[in-house]
């Protein structure tokens, strides 16, 4: 089992892209998600780029995976999606289903992204027949599902799963973050880059709850499977993908690997720089938001 | 290829000038019942849709939706007055219940449903496979935004609608139109939901449940309402979602449509309680070839189901008869108001600004 890091979801600047892929070169992740998959308005690095990065984290010995836009609403987006399908040099993860037409149609093998909603192993074996050598599980699935879906999982599909980072929840065509300053999705300001790990949204008795990233809703909890790694490994994952944050990434990874290692003071390590409450209740089969199968708001309240 | 010519998996994508299709505004309404089955029926709806009594469909709410015989009873119903049933079968299948949702659909093709709605790739190929005539439509739960999506369901499960999620603009949906043979359903009226159907799953990070995996979203049984100094607050799954003033209405505490703190400010974070009425678009959306409208609320009740068909059928026929005079009368939008869940409606994405 190794580490993954998946697309950055947030907007930064483009000296602040740049540093931290620089960093990642020195990080012991195998494989790099990179690209703009949340909003098409983001554009301080264009898919060229995206695609210098790319060169350059496979030469310093990453392999690189691009991620395809989740929403895809113009002949635009669709633009930009040929061009990541025909570029050829990096295999591509496919975000919705128009991206696997152009993949399976231009014979390229990709990975199927969490947000494509395989919820059974029929669905997983249309993909593989496609050419979908990995997937990822919707986020909301839990062990147990994703046990008994891999019982009957086509051979040789490689399982990984989003182990570490706030969860992406929704979509949208509106864009939240816009919403909060009143301003038109069309003239956003790119209010995104001064919210690098999304807007917090809490209810109105202050419990954190959602984070707004743009069209993207994530959680306000972040979600840690660093105690899992054992039933992870029996289930037969092979990758575990972490979620870029701002900051103490480097350490977030660090704390994966020392814990796939077996060092035993990794998950407090990490437990230590958490930027949200922990959840997992996903994994355990029950909302979300829950913690260690225990409820983490509701029973304050019952 | 007629209604019911279902084409088997993997077909030829048909030039324009084959397709056979005059398919316009079809008016698709919601049946979670067989009362509102023949409400909407006798109010002039083209086709109805229903689900199954269990989580095949995404209104899986207790007392809502049809047994077999109930589906027998309210396919005759239909059939003798020359309209058609459609099953939602939208849902995810999940592994160890695979067989409830195969289950279902061999029980459509053995009614004779004229349609099913599917949203899983895995089921599509089932159902296309086992029941070539069965004819396939693409749920809104799919996703398919685009037309490399809905292109991609056409050439493998040979599907002739999709339903779009409620995202894009009508020049988006136009440009949907022109590039597939497959027939495209709008929403037109109803509950609005802001998120892409399919890709959301707010409702599951809150309560375990999502539409997705069980078919309900922002379920009845986590809903709690408390009276407190404060005013009245609802609550799911103990997550704070509103609270109420002597003097404000209190709406079912959809969680996208709460309350919530966003830097230092108490707002409709994601969406007010406001629903999607798209009337005024119909001339636009009959130009742009959009095949069907669909009512949104098989868990509303008979007596919206009649008011809102109504309303449709003639705003319909009146747009059909003469698109360029067509305007939506104040009692038609009086009536849908009064339907509204807030009281309020938006023309939602179709129309630029709300995004």
């Amino acid at each position: 089992m190794n580490l993954s890091l998946g697309p950055l979801l947030y907007y930064w600047s483009r000296d602040d892209v740049l540093a931290f892929y620089d960093e990642v070169k020195h990080w012991p992740v195998a494989r790099v998600y990179l690209g703009e998959s949340v909003c098409s308005r983001r554009h301080l690095l264009r898919l060229p780029d995206w695609l210098d990065l790319a060169e350059q984290l496979s030469t310093a010995g990453k392999e690189v995976v691009l991620s395809s836009q989740t929403l895809i609403e113009s002949e635009s987006d669709l633009k930009t999606l040929r061009r990541i399908v025909g570029d050829g040099r990096f295999r591509v993860e496919a975000n919705e289903w128009g991206a696997v037409r152009l993949l399976s149609e231009a014979g390229v093998p990709f990975v199927a992204g969490p947000t494509l909603n395989v919820y059974n192993p029929e669905t997983l074996d249309v993909l593989a027949g496609l050419g979908a050598q990995r997937w990822l599980p919707p986020v909301e699935m839990s062990r147990n599902t994703l046990a008994s879906l891999l019982q009957r999982a086509p051979a040789s599909m490689e399982t990984e799963v989003f182990a570490y980072g706030k969860l992406p929840l929704a979509y949208s065509a509106r864009c939240f973050t816009a919403r909060h300053y009143n301003l038109p999705k069309d003239d956003c300001q790119f209010r995104c880059l001064d919210h690098a790990d999304g807007l917090p949204l809490s209810t109105r008795e202050g419990e954190p709850f959602l984070t707004l990233n743009g069209i993207q809703t994530q959680s306000a909890g972040v979600y840690n499977l660093i105690g899992e790694l054992p039933a992870l490994r029996e289930l037969g994952v092979v990758c575990l993908r972490l979620s870029p944050q701002s900051r103490h990434m480097g350490r977030v990874v660090d704390a994966f690997r020392a814990a796939l290692a077996g060092e035993t003071h990794a998950a407090e390590t990490l437990a230590r720089i958490l930027p949200g409450p922990p959840v997992d209740g996903y994994w355990h089969g029950r909302a979300g938001l829950e913690h260690a199968g225990l409820i983490h708001i509701s029973e304050k309240h019952a | 290829m007629n209604w019911n010519g279902a084409t088997a998996a993997r077909v030829r994508v048909p030039a324009e000038s084959e397709r056979s299709t005059t398919i316009a505004l079809d008016l698709i309404c919601p049946a979670g019942s067989l009362v509102s089955l023949k409400a909407a029926i006798d109010h002039g709806a083209d086709a109805v849709y229903m689900g199954f009594r269990d989580n095949t469909n995404a209104r899986a709410f207790p007392g809502l939706n049809f047994d077999e015989a109930q589906a027998a009873e309210g396919l005759r119903y239909a059939h003798d007055r020359g309209r058609r049933v459609l099953l939602a079968l939208n849902t995810y299948p999940q592994p160890d219940t695979w067989s409830r949702w195969t289950g279902a659909v061999d029980r459509a093709a053995k009614l004779g449903m004229d349609a099913v709605i599917l949203a899983d790739a895995g089921l599509m190929r089932y159902a296309a496979k086992q029941h070539p005539q069965l004819r396939l439509h693409l749920s809104v739960q799919g996703s398919a935004t685009s037309y490399e999506a809905v292109n991609f369901y056409r050439e493998h499960f040979g599907i002739q609608r999709a339903v779009l999620p409620r995202v894009l603009s009508l020049p988006q949906v136009e440009n949907v139109v022109q590039h597939t043979d497959v027939e495209i359903e709008l929403f037109g009226f109803g509950g609005l939901c802001v998120m892409v159907e399919g890709r959301c799953l707010l409702s599951s990070y809150c309560t375990g449940e999502s539409p997705n995996s069980a078919g309900v979203c922002s379920p009845a049984k986590a809903v709690q309402w408390t009276e407190t100094p404060a005013g009245l607050e609802s609550r799911l799954n103990g997550v704070l979602l509103d609270r109420y003033g002597k003097s404000e209405k209190a709406g079912y505490p959809t969680l996208c449509k709460g309350r919530f703190n966003v830097g230092g400010e108490t707002y409709y974070a994601i969406e007010e309680p406001t629903s999607l009425n798209t009337l005024d678009l119909l001339p636009e959306m009959l130009k742009i070839g959009v095949a069907a409208i669909k009512i949104e609320g098989r868990q509303r009740s008979p007596a919206y189901v009649t008011q809102v068909t109504k309303v449709w059928r003639a705003a319909i026929d009146a747009v059909k008869k003469n698109a360029d005079a067509f305007k939506p009368t104040p009692a038609w939008q009086a009536e849908l108001n009064k339907l509204s869940e807030g009281q309020s409606h938006t023309l939602g994405a179709y129309h630029r600004p709300w995004k």
